[in-house]
């Protein structure tokens, strides 16, 4: 039977959008109705909108590169020194967090985090001859999301730095990630003092060669199992990540007590340090997401958004559809928590990768899975199930691993559709950390931030010009 | 007895939710045995335990998912596999102040409720993306929207065309689906005739018609006022009247139009003639509502009725032109058609001289306000200036009844009649209801009638009243 036949063979069940007259009527004649809380689309977008609906193109681009994004497996495989696996990766190369940058533009953070690297590299005296260098342009500046990697905050990852590498178990991606250094007076936050580095040379003769040997007795660490796991025991896979740098070191505790070739004071010295830093995986689920994004990268025509990430200086964001292009609007100011003594006077516009965790279905799209950190949120639980169900108007699916379980383990909203956040004026709801706006304060807070709306106009205006 | 094992690497559920799944399981008729676990030790001994081919789980940890089944037939291992995907993905919806935001576009409405047909009267300039996005999900769609660009039309209606979704509209005012009414609708009774119209107030008169005459309806089918211009080719006029012609409950199919383009109506007529179902065609400027009904009458075997009516005492009333007030396109088009035999030429704007029959619920009167079906302000003030016009003798008036109009329009109408009719102008109003709607047909015609207005529920026998006033004056 055809569908227009069924359709004529009973009363029909309505939606509406538009006039609330009308929904009204058909309540009046004792049957229900759905109704769309429906708003004009973003100014400007209206053209743009017609275009990407005027046939099945975008909606099946959508599907593939949502598919693709959620086929990938993401195992840790092994820590290496960046310089010998980043490609790109030259003596003089400093990656860094969101979109490209130039050393004038840089926020205090960022402009902090490099100077560290450089005190780090051996490549200056001190913090101002190094800020001298990089504004000679004696170092490269270069996006991590451009080198297959991503960084929280500042996301400064130099040559002789340990990184993660995330092997795709379905696929052959691979991505990469600095590891974490903990909170506090940190380089990702844009501190540099002599600790600071004190800690980075630890992380290269240490913390790296241990993990690496940890991997090599362990084998390849499924990361998305652990985070499965983890969003059923209160982590949102952003702001935080006590669960599942938990679940990590019961993974590795065997291999590290007697898998990894190192004294005994070191292996202690490991487990001290990760068992210390509740956001130890952030980076790791981090470049998991990574590994999604990139599947999902260059699916012509599709709206999926594959990267949002920040500078301090700008909030950058690339569809799927319209492969490398930056949008780019001026990264906001964060509505946070302050550490101390701290205020928002003290805090830098938005900084990081981070927002990865959000295009992949967690962070502030799983905050309804992390009470714990409801303070961010107007400090109710059901405030924080409100946030993620807010999302799932603007994805494209329901996440098959990362469950909510207050949402009856329904899966986290995924696969953002910047199509859906013109249309409906609602913005991703990301969670993150708070730099300090002085070069080398470290972290103030942390707290909620929405990412630009401008970014996804200039997207989806860019992917109708290229789908005409 | 078949045995399955199968391993789902890197997919975690709890503890306590796969014990509930091994149960789900369990209980599928077929299966005998049925484990669902994390691979840990224990689980993997369990398996073991109930004799299952370990072969298969070498290598797995307890990150893993494992999943075993033993059955009598293969068609248990695939129900098996059924209930364990609905036991591991729930779609219970949370309530307890978990409810989120309100939908905010047409397709996340629709999932919420499974709905087959979105109603949309977003502007017109936004509606194009809306209607798209509800066919791509499979929906029917009617358009209320005016306003659509006619290539965006002709868009949607090739789409919907493709996958056997009919687009309603743009600029379609009325569709009744199985007695249920969307937008402008009447009550109807069910029945044995349905319609396909491209005009929501030819569809509504031809309802009140057919109800006053003991006729029911069984649907009618909206396509919008451009669906038979040329470049829309009254696509969706065709698609309604096959769709028409294969229902089994529909005896007769009336089509109804605005006046036509000439080729695209000789279509219709060629489709309709080779329709097994009787079909019986108005379209304005050729014949009027009240003839259609005739006809449907005529095809049922039914007497064609005297149409009720609640005329006002004769009286005495100025000379002058008849003024139409009207809030329907195409009540007004057929007055216009009665009268002009009679009454020569009658303007359609408010500025012509002479005769003049407005339709209020053009673009041009509603700029910034509801349709003067449910917003009557502006007709009010029209009707009330009459009585000050000495050029005006006759007001001929429709008001339109049923769902999504003025909850009662004579409250507001029946003290500016009086007003009027105290003034020396007669007033008649072209009545468009059936009895079950909600405004109460007849005590609303009562009302009309009571402050002086003659009331008819064919507003072609409304217009010939207008046309008898006006050239006979005063006739007692």
């Amino acid at each position: 039977m055809s569908d227009l036949s069924q359709f004529l063979d009973n009363e029909p069940v309505v939606a509406t959008a538009g006039t609330d007259m009308l929904a009204v009527s058909i309540e009046q004649q004792g049957s229900t109705v759905s109704r769309a809380d429906w708003r004009p689309p973003a100014a400007g977008t209206e053209d743009a909108l017609n275009v990407l609906f005027s046939d099945d193109r975008m909606r099946d681009a959508n599907e593939v590169a949502v598919g693709r994004m959620l086929a990938v497996r993401p195992h840790l495989a092994d820590v290496k020194v960046a310089r010998d696996v980043i490609t790109g990766m030259t003596d003089r190369t400093f990656l860094h967090a969101g979109p490209p940058l130039e050393w004038d533009r840089a926020s205090g953070p960022m402009k902090g985090a490099i100077i560290g690297a450089m005190l780090y590299e051996g490549l200056a005296d001190d913090p101002d001859d190094a800020a001298a260098r990089a504004a000679r342009g004696e170092i490269e500046l270069s996006p991590c999301h451009h080198h297959d990697a991503v960084g929280p905050m500042a996301g400064v990852t130099s040559p002789s730095m340990p990184v993660a590498v995330v092997e795709d178990a379905a696929g052959d991606g691979v991505s990469y990630s600095t590891l974490n250094e903990g909170l506090g007076k940190v380089l990702r936050y844009g501190a540099f003092a002599p600790e600071v580095i004190d800690r980075l040379r630890w992380m290269d003769a240490v913390l790296g060669p241990v993990l690496k040997a940890v991997l090599a007795s362990t084998g390849p660490i499924d990361l998305q199992s652990l985070i499965a796991q983890a969003l059923q025991m209160g982590d949102d896979g952003h702001n935080r990540n006590r669960a599942v740098t938990s679940l990590f070191l019961r993974e590795i505790a065997g291999a590290l007590i007697d898998g990894a070739d190192a004294s005994v004071e070191n292996r202690r010295a490991v487990f001290d340090f990760i068992n210390g830093n509740d956001h130890f995986m952030l980076n790791l689920v981090m470049a998991a997401g990574k590994l999604g994004s990139m599947a999902a990268s260059g699916v012509p025509s599709s709206s999926l958004v594959t990267v949002m990430a920040r500078n301090g200086t700008d909030f950058g964001v690339r569809l799927s559809g319209t492969g490398d292009r930056w949008f780019i609007a001026p990264a906001p100011p964060v509505d946070g928590l302050y550490l101390g003594s701290f205020t928002e006077e003290d805090a830098s516009p938005d900084i990081g990768d981070s927002t990865i965790t959000e295009t992949v279905g967690l962070g502030g799209f799983a905050m309804g899975a992390a009470p714990a950190i409801v303070g961010f949120v107007g400090g109710t639980a059901a405030g924080a199930v409100r946030r993620t169900l807010a999302m799932y108007e603007i994805t494209m699916t329901e996440h098959p691993m990362y469950q909510v379980p207050m949402l009856e383990f329904r899966g986290t909203p995924v696969g953002i559709d910047a199509s859906r956040i013109v249309r409906t004026g609602v913005l991703p709801q990301i969670n993150t950390g708070v730099a300090g706006k002085v070069p080398g304060t470290g972290m103030v807070g942390a707290g909620l931030v929405e990412a630009p709306m401008e970014c996804f106009t200039q997207g989806i205006t860019a992917l109708a010009e290229v789908s005409r | 007895m078949i045995s399955r094992v199968e391993v789902h690497r890197g997919r975690y559920h709890d503890s306590v939710r796969l014990m509930q799944a091994s149960k789900a399981l369990q209980e599928v008729p077929g299966v005998t045995d049925a484990l669902v676990a994390m691979a840990t030790e224990l689980n993997l001994s369990l398996l073991a335990d109930m004799e299952f081919d370990m072969d298969e789980v070498a290598g797995i940890g307890p990150n893993d998912l494992l999943l075993a089944i033993r059955a009598e037939t293969e068609e248990a291992i695939e129900a098996a596999h059924r209930a364990l995907d609905e036991a591991l993905t729930p779609k219970v919806v949370p309530s307890g102040g978990l409810d989120g935001p309100d939908p905010k576009t047409i397709g996340t409405a629709a999932r919420l409720n499974g709905a087959n047909v979105a109603l949309l009267s977003v502007p017109g300039e936004h509606a194009f993306v809306e209607a798209m996005e509800a066919l791509q999900d499979g929906l029917h769609v009617m358009i209320f929207s005016d306003n659509v660009p006619i290539e965006q039309e002709i868009t949607l209606k090739e789409y919907g065309v493709s996958r056997d979704l009919l687009v309603m509209g743009p600029d379609c005012g009325t569709t009744i689906v199985n007695g249920l009414g969307l937008g402008f609708a009447n009550a109807v009774q069910p029945g044995p005739v349905s319609m396909v119209g491209a005009s929501g107030t030819g569809i509504q008169e031809m309802c009140a018609l057919l109800d006053d005459a003991g006729v029911g309806v069984k649907h009618a089918l909206g396509t919008g006022s451009h669906d038979l211009s040329e470049d829309v080719g009254a696509s969706s006029t065709l698609q309604a009247l096959e769709a028409l012609d294969a229902d089994p409950e529909t005896e007769l199919i009336v089509v109804i139009s605005k006046p036509p383009a000439a080729a695209v109506a000789d279509k219709v007529r060629r489709v309709a003639s080779e329709c097994a179902t009787p079909v019986v065609i108005t379209f304005m400027g050729e014949t009027t509502l009240e003839e259609g009904a005739g006809e449907v009458l005529d095809a049922l075997g039914k007497p064609r009725p005297d149409y009720g009516s609640w005329e006002a005492p004769e009286r005495e009333h100025r000379p002058g032109s008849v003024r139409g007030l009207f809030s329907g396109g195409t009540l007004r088009s057929e007055a216009r058609h009665v009268a002009m035999p009679y009454l020569g030429p009658i303007g359609t704007r408010e500025e012509d001289e002479g005769h003049t029959f407005i339709d209020y619920g053009d673009d041009e009167y509603t700029q910034g306000r509801a349709h003067p079906m449910i917003d009557q302000t502006v007709r009010v003030e029209r009707l009330a200036a009459t009585a000050h016009d000495e050029t005006v003798g006759v007001v001929l008036m429709d008001v339109v009844l049923g769902y999504g109009s003025n909850a009662n329009p004579a409250a507001e109408l029946a003290p500016i009649v009086r007003r009027v009719v105290d003034s020396g102008v007669a007033v008649v109003v072209s009545l468009c209801g059936t009895r079950g709607d909600p405004q109460g047909r007849d005590a609303q015609a009562t009302a009309l009638n009571e402050a002086g207005a003659s009331v008819y529920l064919s507003n072609a026998a409304a217009a010939r009243e207008a046309v008898r006033l006006a050239t006979t004056r005063s006739s007692s």
